[in-house]
């Protein structure tokens, strides 16, 4: 090999390393100390921690039903902003793919929620949801519905719901965005050859829009899942998991596994656990999306 | 080809000249990593005073919240990057593993030293230098000593406005002392209209005390801890009874609309707005109400006795405390300032200006009276760092949440009994299989 040559491979070596650097301390290495701290009972403190083979994997698999029930509260929410937040995602896109007027302002506005941070969204919306002078009940009342009126965060019946509808509101301006992107790319002469035809709006959305907004729907889905399965920001600054367990969610379990009992070890395999879950849930909708575009 | 050579080699040093501290921090300065956003102010002027009598450098960061806090701190310790001072949050099982792993010195020597014949240790309230030791024999297998210094302590009791005292008709200087009379005054505040308890529920820590204030005074503290040891179960008639206090007070709608799921600073504003006649709250509520509402009329009182047969107790004692660096080049240093800094003139200075209640009992005629008031039953104070014994934390979160569910409703006491004592049972097995 000629010394241009070594030069040539060397220098592209050099310029991968600081990249591949950075994505090894980053990312490889914590997740594999993830891995490694998941089968130990490490406190977080000690310099020394003992090797405990399955034993934490085992607990959680087969007797910790509070974990379980919070994976089941997210999956509650995560169907809720499937469906009602997409659902209001598209209609506004649909909306706002014509061409109406202040088209932008709209855009800006439907935005606006994901940009801000969950932890002040959450406390608006304790605001909002407040038992005594909260705006939804002031509102119920000034409609002749007092009878509804109840600390909403603090009612076992509607506390998930409320948090739901907390994480739709400052999630479904992603799914707009997107979509939205999605419905400007599709050529607009596909609509006029399906007018010409006879095509009425809803055989040009069933037979043009939504086949060709498949991938893009599959996109905003895994998305959705992803984001929604991993909340905590929002139940953090609003319910804290309560009452009782009623809105616990995995990554509020992981956190108070982690800090409050120190347990830092059986907290990794419950990060362990939940990746694996995700990972779990990510394939399947790969293999179904695949299974779309064949259709 | 020589323009790029000069841009990549700009750009590679700007890019570790941006990796690079930003401080450039003094060798021979004590540096204290601390997470009391209010009172980082009065520490820096402490510091800058302390340096004028002494010609020695401190240096005060602060790192906030105190969840951040707790784990900069974990993960310095990992990497053996600890500050000369510091504090370490969490439970006494935190703790004893920081002591266990040599990352704090054991001050019990320097504590001992006497000047005028008063030993530094005795300055504190008794229960404040508790909270920071371990006896022989304890159960996390600690050397035994002193391994932290008291800054201030805190208490954690019951407020009530004097105000919505008055406009119910009730003698605003009689607050309650029994069950009997705290619910006959939440009656007759509520057919006045006004609401009555609230407290930040929703960090369930708070359950906690208030539930162990009511445990110990009906059952006395040995029971309790002997239902930590597991001799006791918790379907016990006396902890069905502590959980229904829970209940009457739910089904006699004492507590204010979201409380079980409120967190502390909105029950804080709640109570200083005048929307609750009652609060239980820590010693601290006094510097928060100052600052949400200067005209609150209000007075400390003592949670209601539910029993004359074992004393009332409350949480206190523990409050923010320093430890020193067992690795630490500056040791000597270091435990000189915290001498410095706990000494009364300097203890009262902190206290007048943050409302905090000093660790240092001398400096206690320097403080407003509401805020003294709060010192007033500091030998019935107890707290889970000073408890012989602990309860498994998956024990606790257990009852805790369990009381929630009584506020909410969902469950009656004897079940909340039942399925704590099932979690004290598996986490007790867990134990002696280990």
């Amino acid at each position: 090999m000629s010394f241009n040559q070594v030069r040539k491979v060397v220098g592209s070596y050099v310029f991968v390393a600081p990249a591949f650097l950075l994505f090894v301390t980053f990312s490889l290495y914590p997740f594999l100390k993830v891995f490694q701290l998941s089968v130990t009972n490490w406190d977080g403190i000690s310099s020394s921690m003992q090797y405990i083979g399955l034993e934490n994997f085992k607990d959680l698999w087969l007797d910790n039903p509070v974990f379980w029930a919070s994976m089941k509260n997210a999956f509650t929410v995560t169907f809720l902003a499937l469906t009602a937040q997409n659902f209001l995602a598209l209609f506004l896109a649909l909306l706002c793919d014509r061409d109406i007027r202040g088209g932008n302002v709209y855009r800006v506005i439907f935005y606006l929620p994901p940009v801000l941070s969950g932890i002040v969204v959450g406390l608006i919306w304790n605001w909002i949801y407040d038992g005594n002078y909260g705006l939804l009940n002031h509102f119920l009342r000034f409609i002749g519905l007092g009878d509804l009126a109840r600390a909403w965060l603090s009612d076992a019946k509607t506390a998930l719901i409320g948090v739901s509808v907390i994480h739709m509101w400052k999630g479904f301006g992603w799914g707009f965005v997107i979509l939205l992107a999605g419905l400007q790319s599709i050529p607009r002469e596909l609509y006029e050859a399906a007018r010409v035809d006879g095509a009425n709006t809803w055989v040009m959305f069933k037979n043009v829009t939504v086949p060709l907004m498949i991938p893009v729907f599959i996109l905003v889905s895994i998305l959705t899942i992803l984001g929604t399965m991993q909340i905590f920001d929002i139940i953090i600054s609003t319910t804290g998991g309560g009452p009782g367990y009623h809105t616990e969610v995995p990554i509020t379990r992981i956190v108070s596994t982690m800090i409050g009992s120190s347990k830092f070890g059986y907290a990794c395999a419950m990060g362990v656990t939940f990746g694996l879950i995700l990972l779990a849930i990510s394939m399947v909708q790969i293999r179904v999306s695949k299974m779309m575009r064949q259709v | 080809m020589h323009f790029v050579k000069n841009f990549i080699l700009t750009f590679l040093i700007l890019f570790f000249a941006g990796c690079a501290s930003a401080n450039k921090q003094d060798p021979s300065a004590i540096t204290i990593w601390h997470w009391m956003s209010d009172r980082d102010e009065v520490f820096q002027e402490l510091a800058k005073k302390y340096e004028d009598q002494t010609g020695a450098k401190v240096k005060f960061d602060l790192f906030a919240p105190s969840e951040a806090y707790a784990q900069r701190v974990k993960a310095s310790a990992q990497t053996a990057t600890l500050p000369d001072i510091y504090g370490v949050l969490g439970e006494k099982r935190d703790f004893a593993s920081f002591i266990r792993s040599g990352y704090i010195a054991n001050l019990s020597q320097a504590l001992g030293e006497t000047k005028d014949g008063v030993a530094w240790k005795d300055d504190f309230f008794k229960k404040a230098v508790s909270v920071n030791e371990f006896l022989p024999g304890n159960e996390f297998g600690v050397e035994p000593g002193i391994y932290g210094v008291p800054l201030d302590v805190t208490t954690i009791q019951m407020v009530y406005n004097k105000k919505l005292y008055e406009k119910a008709g009730l003698d605003p200087e009689a607050p309650p002392r029994t069950w009997e009379e705290f619910m006959g005054h939440a009656s007759i505040l509520r057919e006045a209209g006004i609401p009555r308890l609230v407290s930040g529920f929703g960090e369930i820590w708070m359950l906690d005390a208030l539930a162990s204030n009511l445990a110990m005074n009906l059952m006395g503290e040995e029971k309790v801890f002997d239902t930590y040891r597991g001799k006791v179960s918790y379907a016990d008639p006396d902890w069905v009874r502590v959980l229904s206090f829970f209940k009457q007070m739910t089904d006699e709608k004492v507590f204010v609309e979201g409380a079980v799921t409120m967190v502390n600073k909105t029950a804080e504003q709640t109570f200083a707005n005048e929307r609750a006649a009652y609060a239980f709250n820590g010693s601290w509520c006094v510097n928060v109400y100052k600052g949400m509402n200067p005209d609150l009329q209000y007075a400390a009182m003592l949670p209601p006795s539910v029993s004359n047969l074992h004393p009332a107790r409350i949480w206190g004692g523990a409050g923010g405390s320093f430890v020193v660096n067992a690795g630490s080049t500056r040791r000597d240093g270091a435990v000189k300032f915290l001498k410095w800094l706990t000494d009364e003139k300097q203890q009262a200075f902190l206290a007048e200006k943050t409302e905090n209640l000093p660790s240092n009992k001398a400096s206690l005629g320097k403080i407003s009276p509401v805020l003294a008031s709060f010192a007033d039953d500091m030998d019935n104070t107890t707290h889970p760092n000073i408890y012989p014994v602990h309860e498994f934390p998956s024990v606790v979160e257990a009852f805790d949440k369990g009381i929630q569910s009584i506020l909410i409703g969902e469950k009656k006491p004897e079940e909340v009994a039942q399925d704590t004592q099932k979690i004290k049972e598996k986490e007790s097995a867990k134990a002696r299989a280990n």
